[in-house]
């Protein structure tokens, strides 16, 4: 698992302050993506930074699937560019993204529900054992991935599964939202994306959801989530990025801004002005972010 | 997962969730002390011998037939694949003078074959494996007529090779044949494959859940193919132990083992739906088909009371694999 020490130190002292400056650990500029005449992304820009949450908000249609979908390679846009870490990538597939170290949970969960929960966190990269079984007859080392899975689901915090060799359709959905949170976050990955990670969940889980959301930043992890929930946005975000109409119509924080406010500038009903708050402006927000 | 506040029957339920073996295997001590009350003699040794036997051929097409439920799909085709197989390695070991192994070797290419036509109608042309291996089903049988000329072949004038699966190998009072250690062999590796290897691992969550295993990077096509192409492999040995068991190659051989091997894996507790089950449990629901062959007949009740109970057999299976799925919240 590689990450950047000094942004998880930084970031641990200080939750809710992730290091703004330096090298963005993933950043868009001037994604554009068209399906025919219909424009899914108009010159979007978005940077994300080592240890912080950047919600991305909006109403049906104003571009949050597709912008993700170019980031974690299930599109390619049409035009701009991606960086990974300061370097331009270009993904043909998911899988080059996640190779990439960019791991993605799909709102449709990618579990098996008939496997169990190491199975799962492990499924499409099973470690073989080691010498000659491994190697000649392909023999999995069962217990070594039932060991490092349960290791990675406490540190998660993610106490309420006791039995890693339980089923994964026998679990809750914050369960098994966990699961594939935790396999996201196992795979060394440098970016973790969310799509409506809360949509299925009622409060109680969608609160270990949160809290596990929490809990990737605090290590480091920087994240991306998308949601409809304002309150649960406003509660875990560092900074919100709103999408309209396939643009972005701005960057805030939850500090800047009120739920109203925001929810003002997602719909139109107000424009956000250059300058205010802990954001950026409408204009800004396409190249340079807060450099201070 | 266990609350205390579980019923008794929630308790099973969940203990056939986690161990879908355990249905079938009372299923069949229940059915051997039954039709041994029913006459003592079921439990001689000939007869159990005689009974292990039988079950060689529809256990090995019944692994193949597994493989491909559990990702969902469904084989009609196994009996008409077996059966060309068996015609080539009998015709070209007899007729043209085909070294017996090198024979062998054609007849399970030739499964392999009828295999990866299969799969690579279902993968690529995406067409339902219901649809595909009923075309093929009349397609492989038409073959094997025409190939045979509906000519069979003795075993007189087979290499002894071919018959190298009907040899008899003693264990105590019992007389097993060389075919049904193949056979348990067989089941042993593949059970392993299927358990223990990554690419088992990716044929229960391809059968699970086939966009989920895509988005988890498993390449569901290829494991798709190469099922559908092992099942193959497995038709063509199947027909090497029927040609050992019968002592003659003929097209009028196997002709239930469509419906046959679907029944041995339903009983065995694979779900049809996919992603669920195990070959364990396919060897016990062969067994069991065999039981009440063998011992309905031995309790002198007509052998339409066999068909009828295999039927209610196959009903009860699924009926309780719905049930055992329900444990999904």
């Amino acid at each position: 698992m590689s990450m950047d020490v000094d942004a998880a130190s930084a970031s641990a002292s200080q939750p809710g302050k992730p290091t703004m400056s330096g090298t963005p650990t993933l950043e868009a500029r001037g994604l554009v993506k068209a399906f025919g005449h219909v424009v899914g992304l108009a010159n979007v820009s978005l940077k994300l930074y080592p240890g912080e949450v950047l919600a991305i908000i909006g109403d049906n249609g104003a571009g949050k699937s597709t912008l993700i979908k170019c980031l974690s390679g299930a599109l390619t846009p049409d035009q701009g560019e991606i960086l990974l870490d300061g370097v331009k990538v270009a993904f043909k597939s998911p899988t080059d993204a996640r190779m990439a170290g960019i791991e993605t949970v799909f709102q449709t969960l990618a579990v098996a529900p008939a496997l169990d929960i190491a199975s799962n966190l492990y499924l499409g990269r099973e470690i073989r054992s080691k010498g000659p079984v491994g190697r000649f007859f392909r023999k999995l080392d069962t217990r070594g991935m039932r060991e490092s899975a349960k290791k990675q689901l406490s540190d998660l915090g993610i106490g309420t599964v006791q039995d890693i060799t339980q089923k994964v359709e026998t679990l809750s959905g914050g369960q098994r939202q966990a699961v594939a949170v935790a396999r996201a976050a196992a795979f060394g990955s440098k970016v973790v994306i969310l799509d409506e990670p809360t949509a299925a969940l009622g409060v109680r889980e969608s609160g270990q959801v949160l809290a596990l959301i929490k809990r990737l930043r605090d290590r480091g992890m920087p994240v991306i989530l998308i949601s409809h929930n304002m309150p649960q946005v406003f509660e875990v975000a560092d900074r919100i990025h709103i999408q309209r109409l396939g643009r972005c119509a701005g960057v805030i924080t939850p500090q800047s801004h009120t739920m109203e406010e925001a929810v003002a500038i997602m719909t139109g009903a107000t424009t956000l002005e250059a300058g205010t708050g802990d954001g950026t402006s409408p204009g800004a927000a396409d190249g340079s972010d807060r450099t201070t | 997962m266990v609350r205390e506040s579980e019923t008794l029957g929630a308790r099973i339920q969940h203990g056939l969730h986690r161990h879908p073996a355990i249905g079938p295997a009372s299923v069949l001590v229940a059915s051997v002390i039954a039709f041994s009350i029913a006459n003592p003699r079921f439990l001689n040794s000939t007869n159990l011998s005689l009974l292990v036997q039988q079950v060689a051929v529809l256990a090995t097409l019944a692994i193949g037939q597994t493989m491909i439920i559990l990702t969902a799909g469904i084989d009609l085709s196994v009996g008409a694949a077996a059966i060309l197989a068996q015609m080539v390695i009998a015709q070209t070991a007899a007729n043209n003078h085909v070294p017996g192994v090198l024979a062998i070797l054609l007849g399970v290419a030739v499964g392999a074959l009828t295999g990866f036509i299969n799969g690579f109608l279902v993968t690529r042309i995406k067409l339902p494996p219901f649809i595909v291996t009923l075309g093929t089903l009349s397609i492989y049988t038409a073959i094997g007529l025409r190939y045979s000329n509906g000519q069979s072949v003795y075993a007189s004038a087979m290499p002894k090779v071919l018959i190298w699966t009907g040899n008899y190998v003693n264990i105590g009072p019992y007389q097993l044949t060389t075919g049904v250690i193949l056979m348990l062999v067989l089941f042993a590796v593949t059970s392993y494959a299927l358990t223990r290897t990554a690419w088992g691992r990716h044929v229960y969550a391809t059968g699970d859940d086939r966009e989920a295993a895509r988005l988890s990077g498993i390449k569901t096509d290829r494991v798709l193919l190469s099922v559908y192409l092992v099942a193959g492999v497995l038709f063509g040995l199947a027909a090497w132990i029927l040609i050992g068991r019968v002592g003659v190659a003929s097209t009028n051989n196997l002709t239930n083992a469509n419906l046959d091997s679907i029944t041995a894996v339903v009983i065995g507790g694979t779900s049809l739906f996919g992603g669920r089950g195990a070959v364990l449990g396919t060897l016990f629901g062969a067994l069991i088909v065999q039981v009440f062959q063998s011992g309905i007949s031995l309790a002198g009740v007509q052998s339409l009371y066999q068909v009828l109970a295999e039927g209610i057999l196959v009903i009860v299976a699924v009926a309780l694999d719905q049930w055992i799925r329900k444990v999904r919240r």
